[in-house]
């Protein structure tokens, strides 16, 4: 739910190069505190958005890393606990525990890659959780959120409108600019 | 007249608006007839569940398993169903990784598809172990014993790969859907389903730092379910090929099994996308193009494994050991001959149909050939461990295996068991990604941009509005 102290302007748009359009010229007046909704991951945003690298890579390396590191650990550990020889095999039979490692690399990498999807794109964030959101974002809508002091609302209103927003909400308020 | 850039692998739908409604639409009020087909997979599924509880109290006997065929159907029923699955994440995972956009719009329901087989393998080695409750004694866990369990053992290996891979293409199946569950929750009326979704969709809202994340992780578990698909079949291969029996000892098992499930799984996907693109009207999301791709992707595969049966008795001749000889020549010839011919029938003969275009081209025939194949692919399985385990290296151990009713009931049962969860799922999940075909769909622009732009090769084509 949106604070109604967080100021803020939402611009609804229908077609994708027009929020890329609302996108720069709100960074280039020097809004750069934007919250873009999109029904599908576009190149174009990205690219307008200028956004820092995913650290969900890292999770993933580590958590890969662990998993082999566990693999070994585990099937030369517990060979060892209880030391009988098995068909002439040496009791730390690297070959058949490189089978184990792999297995839990995937499985420790996979489970680390999710914590790290949820911990950076899933838990919201503040200025994030105070963009208005419409369910017409999961659809075909386009929203650029600009948390604007009130003093610069009237410029980002201004912009997103010049832009092709077909519609602005502001504090819950809607404003329709006819458009539609 | 308007100009409309329509998407070259799904030039039948123009909006993106119009992907929300068809495929929300299946989660609607279902027909009569869904009805119908839950109520017989779940009858089918009891009269398994019965055997099952019968096979339970009165001992594993009951399934014809002695010396020296230790292994029967059950086996053969789990190796089916885990080479079942491997198509789904092929298509999910490994056609992701390649760009392969056709796959948009069926990867969800072959993900659903391996989620629900290798839930179905994973009951078959519990339920041959004949005391199944004691199943947990595979899995590492201190115990006051301080027994572990011998990690130099094929079986244990299977372990190790066949939880790993319904854990993580669990994982990657919810995962991916995250986006559509947000789509299917701002789209709900229904109460119960309003709150579902708004639960498992976790508070998506598809922002920039949302999707920045969300296609980073996804690209990981796509890479990281790649070669976990191809070890799992290699690892069950190895069940097998570990052991010195005639017809398993073999080095060309991994590749072979490999192939044989990406095989049985593709057309596994066919038999269940013919019926549900007719029931549901999907005709625009699975087109000719699409059936056609997976067309050539079974006869490849097919090739494949035809190229595996030749090589087979070619290296049993060449290896001149009566042993491995003599186990072929069984095979082929001898009291299971049937079954043999049956396996190289539907899975190396038939297949070759697919030269035709017309036949690739043709959902009937297509449809057809793949309840053979499926038919196919159980006995080349049967015919690898029970045939195999039948005539070994002493011709006083030769004895043959008859499979029992209560067997073959909770075989029959497990396919009640998967169509149930299937059939469950189809109505409750959206069963075509929503978010991922858009990606291929051309984006609304007030400008029209020209064919050859991103994503893939976009075709202009003329509409009246």
């Amino acid at each position: 739910m949106a604070t109604p102290s967080a100021p803020g302007v939402l611009g609804i748009f229908a077609e994708l190069d027009a929020a890329v359009a609302a996108i720069e010229r709100l960074r280039s007046e020097g809004l750069k505190k934007l919250v873009v909704f999109s029904p599908v991951p576009r190149h174009e945003l990205e690219h307008a958005l200028h956004p820092a690298e995913s650290p969900v890579r890292i999770f993933t390396l580590v958590g890969g890393l662990t998993g082999a590191a566990t693999g070994f650990a585990l099937a030369t550990w517990t060979s060892l606990d209880w030391p009988l020889v098995t068909g002439g095999k040496p009791i730390i039979s690297l070959p058949p525990f490189v089978i184990i490692a792999f297995e839990l690399t995937i499985l420790f990498g996979a489970f680390a890659t999710v914590a790290g999807l949820i911990l950076n794109g899933i838990l919201p964030r503040e200025d994030e959780a105070r963009a208005v959101y419409d369910p017409s974002f999961s659809s075909d809508r386009f929203g650029v959120f600009v948390a604007a002091p009130p003093a610069r609302a009237a410029d980002a209103r201004l912009a997103l409108v010049e832009s092709g927003a077909v519609e602005i909400r502001e504090e819950f308020e809607e404003v329709s600019v006819g458009q539609d | 007249m308007a100009t409309v850039i329509r998407s070259e692998t799904h030039p039948g739908i123009a909006s993106y608006d119009e992907v929300n409604r068809d495929v929300l639409k299946i989660l609607g009020r279902p027909g009569r007839g869904y009805y119908v087909l839950l109520a017989g997979a779940v009858a089918v599924f009891g009269i398994g569940l019965f055997a099952f509880l019968v096979m339970l109290v009165l001992g594993i006997g009951l399934t014809g398993l002695q010396n020296p065929v230790g292994w029967g159907v059950f086996i053969t029923t789990f190796v089916f169903w885990v080479g079942i699955g491997h198509a789904g994440t092929l298509i999910s995972a490994i056609l992701y990784l390649f760009r392969a956009k056709f796959r948009q719009s069926i990867y969800r329901a072959a993900e659903a598809m391996t989620v629900f087989a290798v839930m179905t393998a994973g009951l078959f080695p519990i339920i041959h172990l004949g005391r199944p409750w004691l199943f947990y004694w595979l899995i590492p866990y201190p115990n006051q014993r301080q027994i572990w369990p011998n990690f130099r053992s094929p079986l244990v290996w299977d372990v190790f790969a066949i939880t790993t891979y319904l854990t993580v293409s669990a994982t990657f199946f919810y995962i991916g859907m995250i986006p559509d569950l947000a789509a299917a929750r701002d789209a709900a009326t229904v109460p119960w389903r309003r709150k579902l979704y708004t639960v498992l969709a976790l508070g998506w809202r598809g922002t920039d730092r949302q999707w920045k994340n969300f296609t980073r992780a996804y690209l990981y578990l796509a890479a990281l379910a790649t070669p976990l698909v191809l070890s799992v079949h290699s690892v069950v291969s190895w069940d097998f090929a570990m052991g010195l029996v005639p017809g398993w000892h073999t080095t060309i098992f991994a590749p072979y099994f490999v192939a044989g499930a990406i095989f049985s799984g593709v057309a596994m996907v066919i038999t269940l996308l013919v019926p549900m693109r007719k029931v549901f009207g999907l005709e625009k999301y699975f087109t000719i193009d699409h059936f056609e791709a997976m067309a050539k992707l079974t006869l490849l595969t097919s090739l494949i494994v035809g190229y595996a049966y030749a090589i087979e008795y070619f290296i049993a001749w060449y290896s001149q050991e009566p042993a491995e000889m003599g186990s072929f020549f069984n095979r082929a010839l001898g009291d299971y001959w049937w079954a043999t011919w049956i396996m190289i029938g539907c899975n190396a003969i038939l297949p070759q149909l697919l030269w035709f275009r017309s036949v690739r081209r043709s959902i009937p025939a297509l449809f057809v050939l793949s309840i053979f194949i499926n038919i196919g692919m159980w006995f080349e399985r049967f015919v690898i461990i029970v045939v195999s385990l039948s005539h070994d290296f002493q011709p006083w151990q030769w004895a043959n295996y008859r499979p029992t009713l209560t067997g073959m009931l909770i075989v029959l049962g497990s396919f009640g068991w998967f169509f149930m969860w299937f059939l469950l799922f189809l109505r409750l999940l959206p069963a075509v990604s929503v978010a991922e075909l858009k990606e291929v769909l051309a984006a609304p622009m007030r400008k029209l941009r020209p064919a050859g732009n991103r994503p893939g090769r976009a075709v202009l084509v003329e509409r009246e509005d």
